[in-house]
């Protein structure tokens, strides 16, 4: 016997970057995250080859999840081929040999920056969202081992309170991103800065979803099939963006979530945020056989 | 007239007094701070009605008492039971904190005489009466304003201010917001720390009368914390004199400043006269 049989031959880095008691331990967090949902696990946020604040939370979980046989989707606000988009993308597949996709049909991990895909996902799929602020009280309370304690006791009503005052002053919820909403009926969740649009998809969704702030060290998750309600009072309903009558101008699609785009002549144009849909609307009109999945709004009504 | 305080004189005395059976009994509170005894072997009962006086000279525990009667603070020894129709009897120190928590802002308000202290400063008026809804489980909106309204009126609040923010108000109208959150889910107890003592005199007679007002139509249980014995004199059925964080005297108001039996008690009265 010699040393050499004993160990594994040199490799640059470790299989999928982190070495194999980061993964164990964010292995750990997750499964935890999974148990309770929508509670805030801290883990220890290892170093990646890029900046805290571009998604080295989103980018961990994903390391620590993806294996050989792993199909890949990154985007950054819906769009693939966003310069940030396709270098995790590249990077995750060249430390794991994982299949690089576009398609939310095809992918088994989809890491995402604020956006949820409009393709309804599946149970075998797993949603990684990129997290900047975890913490739904920071703003009502600055002191973070207070607001744990507020969470440990579900004392929201500061949290409320902060709703309750938009109304007042302004006649209506601003808040338009990030919506705080209950998960399971017992933790308050920030759904990272996914617009209005999407927290509905994240509601008995059959996906299970990870969420994952690098530079603050924590992450939560929402387990398949599990409750995620935006906290509104009861006659204030929940109200999404409203892009129902845009129109892309690119692919003709109507009825999702639209990235506008201002004109010299002071008005907009729209193009569909989920840019892969898009492209494959395109595709499917010029006679490609392209498979569109079902979608979580149609004609821009939430009817999953 | 020397003052009986058995429990036979005070049932002679005080019939109405004693054939209700205690809101609130505290027994042997001590609590320390250091070297500071702020409270000594401490006995207090409240019936339900009545305006209870704590009067006594700075620093002579009683705050902390008050704190106690909130659940913020937990004493060294003793037990403190409250009789609630929803409740089962029981030391309430032996509750968790959630407990706590949700048992104060169900059954208990408090009004401090540091408005920072039970105000969000910077949300509006009427939102630091809904939160204590918020936190009871309300979730209509339109529930929340009229029941933060009708609070606020009670406590005679100007009501075309309820969205103004308490940085914006005068020292009388924040005690006034602090007064329409802690009667707004009409508490079992209402307890009052020095609750006008950073006022102008015309301002602190017109928050008393609403205080006396509010006691008369509601019949609220009042804990009242002073050290201004004048104060006491127009509120306060029974008092009780601290010093040093020893009880020294306690019994109905009229006795108290007629009849003073503990020498400090005398010093006081003949001070204030
Ligand atoms: N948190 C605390 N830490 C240390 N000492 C305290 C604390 N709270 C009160 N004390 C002390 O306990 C005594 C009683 O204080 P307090 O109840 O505030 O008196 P009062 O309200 O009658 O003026 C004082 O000597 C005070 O300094
Ligand atoms: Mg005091």
């Amino acid at each position: 016997m010699s040393l050499a049989s004993l160990t594994k031959d040199w490799a640059a880095t470790s299989y999928g970057f982190l070495d194999a008691s980061a993964k164990r331990e964010l292995r750990r967090k997750m499964l935890k995250a999974i148990a309770v949902p929508g509670c805030q696990m801290p883990y220890a946020s290892r170093e990646v080859p890029m900046a805290r604040g571009w998604g080295t939370g989103g980018l961990q979980v994903t390391l620590t999840l993806v294996n050989p046989a792993s199909t890949v989707k990154v985007i950054d606000q819906g769009a693939d081929d966003g310069v940030n988009a396709a270098s995790i993308r590249r990077f995750i597949s060249r430390v794991s040999g994982a299949a690089e996709t576009w398609d939310t049909l095809s992918a088994s991990i989809v890491q995402s920056r604020h956006r949820v895909p409009e393709e309804v996902m599946r149970e075998d799929q797993i949603l990684v969202l990129q997290v900047p602020n975890p913490e739904p009280l920071r703003g009502v309370e600055p002191n973070m081992s207070i607001a744990r304690q507020m969470h440990a006791d579900a004392d929201y009503g500061k949290l409320w309170l902060t709703l309750y005052e938009q109304i007042v002053r302004k006649g209506r919820i601003m808040q338009g991103a990030a919506y705080p909403s209950m998960v399971n009926g017992r933790h308050v969740m920030t759904p990272s800065p996914i617009p209005r649009w999407d927290v509905p998809k994240l509601n008995m969704a059959k996906h299970l979803t990870f969420l994952s702030a690098g530079r603050e060290k924590r992450l939560f998750a929402v387990p398949p099939f599990t409750r995620v309600e935006p906290l509104v009072f009861s006659d204030r309903p929940y109200q999404v963006e409203e892009h129902a009558h845009l129109t892309c101008r690119r692919s003709g699609l109507s009825g999702y979530f639209m990235n506008e785009i201002p004109q010299d002549n002071g008005g907009s144009t729209f193009e569909v945020s989920d840019s892969n849909l898009g492209i494959k609307a395109i595709q499917k009109a010029e006679g490609a056989p392209t498979e569109i999945g079902e979608t979580w709004y149609r004609d821009g009504e939430y009817s999953a | 007239m020397s003052l009986d305080l058995t429990p036979a004189a005070l049932e002679r005395e005080a019939p109405r007094l004693m054939r209700a059976r205690p809101l609130l009994t505290m027994n042997n509170i001590s609590r320390s701070f250091g070297d500071v005894r702020a409270l000594r072997d401490v006995d207090a009962t409240v019936y339900p009605g009545e305006v209870m006086g704590i009067v006594g000279e700075s620093g002579s525990g009683k705050s902390t008492l008050l704190r106690m009667m909130n659940l913020e603070d937990t004493p060294d020894t003793g037990d403190y039971r409250l009789r609630l129709p929803d409740r089962e009897d029981g030391n309430l120190f032996d509750l968790t904190r959630y407990q706590r928590r949700m048992l104060c802002a169900r059954h208990i308000g408090i009004v401090y005489q540091n408005p920072h202290l039970g105000l969000l400063m910077r949300q509006s008026s009427s939102g630091n009466v809904a939160e204590r809804l918020l936190i009871a489980g309300e979730r209509s909106f339109d529930v929340l304003r009229a029941r933060a309204r009708e609070a606020l009126d009670a406590s005679e609040f100007p009501l075309e201010r309820m969205d103004a923010r308490p940085i914006e108000l005068s020292g009388g109208m924040q005690q006034r917001v602090q007064l329409a959150k802690a009667i707004a889910l009409e508490p079992a107890l209402l307890l009052l720390d020095e609750p006008t003592t950073g006022l102008d005199v015309s301002v602190q007679a017109l928050v008393l009368d609403t205080l006396k007002r509010l006691q008369r139509d509601r019949k609220i249980t009042m804990v009242l914390v002073s050290h201004d014995l004048g104060v006491i004199r127009t509120m306060a059925d029974r008092v009780m004199v601290m010093r040093h964080g020893q009880v020294v005297e306690q019994g109905l108001a009229d006795q108290i400043f007629q009849d003073p039996q503990h020498p400090y008690t005398q010093q006081l009265v003949h001070a204030k006269l």
